[in-house]
C-alpha cells in the first residue's frame, strides 16, 4: 500500500471514516421513536420519560463509556438543570428553550468546577467524590427553600414550545416531541464528538493513559472538557424532565438516580452512544411492566431482574451491544494476515 | 555550540531506601546514535521514565532543547519533540492501528482538541499513516482491533506511533524484545530510516544490535553512570566486562 495505491488509501478512508457514516438501522431507530410517538398517543408520557431517562444515560455514557470515568453522582447534574429550568419558570421566564438552555448552562458550569476532584485517585476516589458532590447539592436545594421550595418542591406552568406547542399534561405528545427533538440533536452532536479527534484521545484515555500521555494527550484538559460536556447533557436531561412535568422535587438528586442511570447504560451497553437510549427504554418498559403486574413490590422484581443482567449474562450483554455496533457501524470485513 | 537535544543534570531517584538513579549527568546531542546498556535492575527503564516526565526526580533537572522540563508533564514533552517506546507494549487495544497513528499525528499537529471534523479525515493524514503502516509492514492489519494483532505486529505498532509524533528525542526502550528474528529485521530496517537530526537512544540487551546502532554508548550500573565512550572503547573496558561477566544470563 503506497500513497498513490488508490483502492488502499480509499480502504483506509472509508475505516476512519466507519464511524461517522449514517447506517440505515440508526435511521430505522429514530423513524421508529417517531412513530412510536404517533402510534401511541395514550403512551407519550411514558414515551417522554425514556426519551429523557435516554438523554441522561447518553450523558453518563459520555464520561463512563468514551472516556472510562466512573460516576454515582450524576443526579447532581439532572437535579440542576431541572432546578435552574423550574427556578427561571417561577421568575416569569417561562419559554422552555430559554430553560434549557439555562438549565444546561448551569450544569455544565458547576461540572466544570467540581471536574478537577476527578484528576487525582483511581475509581473508587472518583465514585466517592461524584457522590459527594450530589449529596451536598441535595442538601443545598433542601434548606435553600426560598430559592427551592425545600421539601415542597416547585410547581410552575410553562410557555408553549417556539409558542406554538404546549407541554405538560394538557400536551402530552407534544412534550414527547419536545425531547425527542432535543434528544437527536444532542445525539448528533455527541456522535461528531465521538468521531473526532478529541474523541479519539478520550478512548485513548480509556485504554490506556500511559500511552495517550506519551503520545502528547492533555488526559486532564480532556477529562475536564467531556465531563463539562455531559454535565451539560444531564443538565439538559434534568431541564426537559422539569419542564414536561412542570414541577421539581428534591429526589431528583437521590442516589437512586444516579444508580438507576449507571444501570440503564450497562444494561443498554457503555461507550457507544446508543446504549443509553436502549437500556434507559427497556429500564423504564420493565419497570412499567413489573409494576402494573405487582404494584407493592415491583423493586423486588426489578433487583431480581437485574442481578441475573449482570450475573448469568454477563457475557451475553458484552456481546449484545457489539453485535448492535456491528449492526450499525460495521467495520471493514476481516480479512487475513496476507 | 548547540544545546544538547536531550540532558540529565543530577537525576536522582528515590523508591524508600533504594535509590534506583544516583546523580545521573548525561547528555544526548542532535542526531546522536546513542545506547544505554547496564545490567537488569540498572534502572534503565527508570532514567527513561524520569527523562520523558512518567516519574518525577527525587533532585536533579532535565533539559529538553535547552530548556528546563523538569517540571513539566509528559504530554507536554512530547509536544516539544520527546518521544518514547515502553519495553511492554502500551497500546490500545480497541482501537485500530489507522486509529491509533490517526490520534498520534491529530494530537502532533495540533488537532487533537477538534471535536467537529472527523478524526484523520483529512488527506494528508491518512496518507502520512499509509506511509508508517506501510514502514511496519501493518497495511495488511490496519484495521484490526489492536488486541488482535500478533504480538510482533504490536510491537511495530509501539514503534510506529512514537515516530508519528515526529518526535526530534526519541528514547525507545528495549524495542526489538520479544520479536522473532525476521519482524525483528523490520524493527532496525524502520531505525535505520530515521531522520539523521533525530536525537536517539536505545536502550537494549541485544549486543549485537546495539554495537551495529550505536556510536556512542553509556553504561548504567546500579543506578549510577558506570562509563560512556564509543562502542570499540566500551567493548575493551574491563569495568564493563566485569558488570558483564558477573552476569551469565547476559553473555
Amino acid at each position: 500500500m503506497s500513497a498513490s495505491d488508490a483502492p488502499a488509501t480509499a480502504r483506509l478512508t472509508a475505516h476512519l471514516h466507519r464511524r461517522a457514516r449514517w447506517r440505515w438501522p440508526e435511521i430505522v431507530f429514530w423513524l421508529a421513536i417517531l412513530a412510536l410517538i404517533f402510534a401511541l398517543p395514550s403512551r407519550a408520557g411514558i414515551i417522554n420519560e425514556a426519551l429523557i431517562a435516554g438523554l441522561f444515560a447518553l450523558s453518563l455514557d459520555l464520561i463512563l463509556g468514551l472516556t472510562g470515568i466512573l460516576s454515582l453522582g450524576h443526579a447532581a447534574f439532572l437535579g440542576l438543570g431541572a432546578y435552574s429550568a423550574a427556578i427561571l419558570a417561577t421568575r416569569g421566564f417561562a419559554d422552555p428553550m430559554l430553560g434549557l438552555a439555562f438549565g444546561a448552562g448551569i450544569a455544565a458550569l458547576v461540572g466544570l468546577v467540581t471536574a478537577p476532584l476527578l484528576l487525582r485517585g483511581g475509581d473508587l476516589t472518583r465514585l466517592m467524590v461524584t457522590l459527594g458532590v450530589s449529596l451536598m447539592l441535595g442538601e443545598l436545594a433542601n434548606r435553600n427553600g426560598w430559592l427551592t421550595g425545600g421539601a415542597d418542591g416547585l410547581n410552575f406552568s410553562i410557555a408553549p414550545v417556539l409558542a406554538l406547542f404546549p407541554i405538560g399534561f394538557t400536551g402530552q405528545r407534544n412534550a414527547a416531541l419536545y425531547s425527542f427533538a432535543v434528544l437527536f440533536i444532542l445525539v448528533v452532536i455527541a456522535r461528531r464528538l465521538a468521531c473526532s479527534p478529541f474523541g479519539l484521545a478520550l478512548a485513548a484515555i480509556r485504554e490506556n493513559r500511559l500511552r495517550a500521555g506519551a503520545l502528547g494527550v492533555g488526559a486532564s484538559r480532556r477529562i475536564v472538557a467531556i465531563y463539562t460536556v455531559a454535565a451539560a447533557y444531564a443538565g439538559a436531561a434534568g431541564a426537559l424532565l422539569a419542564q414536561t412535568t412542570q414541577i421539581v422535587s428534591l429526589d431528583l438528586f437521590d442516589f437512586h438516580r444516579s444508580a438507576d442511570v449507571m444501570l440503564m447504560l450497562i444494561i443498554g451497553g457503555a461507550g457507544y452512544l446508543y446504549g443509553g437510549l436502549i437500556g434507559a427504554a427497556a429500564f423504564i418498559v420493565l419497570r412499567d411492566v413489573v409494576s402494573a403486574a405487582t404494584p407493592e413490590y415491583w423493586e423486588f422484581w426489578i433487583g431480581l431482574a437485574l442481578v441475573i443482567l449482570v450475573l448469568a449474562g454477563r457475557e451475553r450483554i458484552a456481546a449484545a451491544p457489539r453485535r448492535l455496533i456491528a449492526l450499525i457501524a460495521p467495520r471493514a470485513a476481516p480479512r487475513g494476515v496476507a | 555550540m548547540s544545546a544538547p537535544a536531550l540532558e540529565a543534570r543530577g537525576l536522582t531517584r528515590h523508591f524508600g531506601a533504594l535509590i534506583a538513579t544516583d546523580d545521573v549527568a548525561f547528555a544526548l546531542q542532535p542526531g546522536a546514535r546513542q545506547a544505554l546498556i547496564g545490567p537488569n535492575g540498572a534502572g534503565k527503564t527508570t532514567l527513561i521514565n524520569l527523562l520523558t516526565g512518567v516519574l518525577k526526580p527525587t533532585a536533579g533537572q532535565v533539559w529538553l532543547q535547552g530548556r528546563d522540563v523538569t517540571h513539566l508533564a509528559s504530554s507536554a514533552r512530547v509536544r516539544m519533540g520527546l518521544s518514547r517506546t515502553f519495553q511492554i507494549n502500551q497500546l490500545f487495544p480497541d482501537l485500530t492501528p489507522a486509529e491509533s497513528l490517526a490520534l498520534a499525528i491529530s494530537e502532533r499537529d495540533g488537532s487533537g482538541a477538534d471535536f467537529w471534523r472527523v478524526a484523520g479525515g483529512g488527506p494528508e493524514i491518512v496518507a502520512e499513516i499509509e506511509s508508517l503502516l506501510t514502514l511496519f509492514s501493518l497495511e495488511s492489519d490496519f484495521d484490526r482491533p489492536t488486541r488482535k494483532l500478533p504480538y510482533g505486529k504490536q510491537r511495530l505498532l509501539e514503534i510506529a506511533l512514537a515516530l508519528a509524533t515526529r518526535p526530534r528525542v526519541l528514547l525507545l526502550d528495549e524495542p526489538a524484545a520479544g520479536v522473532p528474528e525476521e519482524e525483528r529485521r523490520d524493527i532496525l530496517a524502520a531505525l535505520a530510516a530515521l531522520p539523521s537530526e533525530v536525537a536517539i537512544l536505545l536502550i537494549e540487551h541485544d549486543m549485537d544490535l546495539v554495537f551495529n546502532f550505536a556510536e556512542r554508548i553509556s553504561v548504567l550500573v546500579a543506578g549510577k553512570l558506570l562509563t560512556e565512550g564509543e562502542p570499540e572503547a566500551i567493548a575493551a573496558d574491563e569495568r564493563v566486562r566485569a558488570v558483564y561477566l558477573g552476569e551469565d544470563a547476559h553473555g
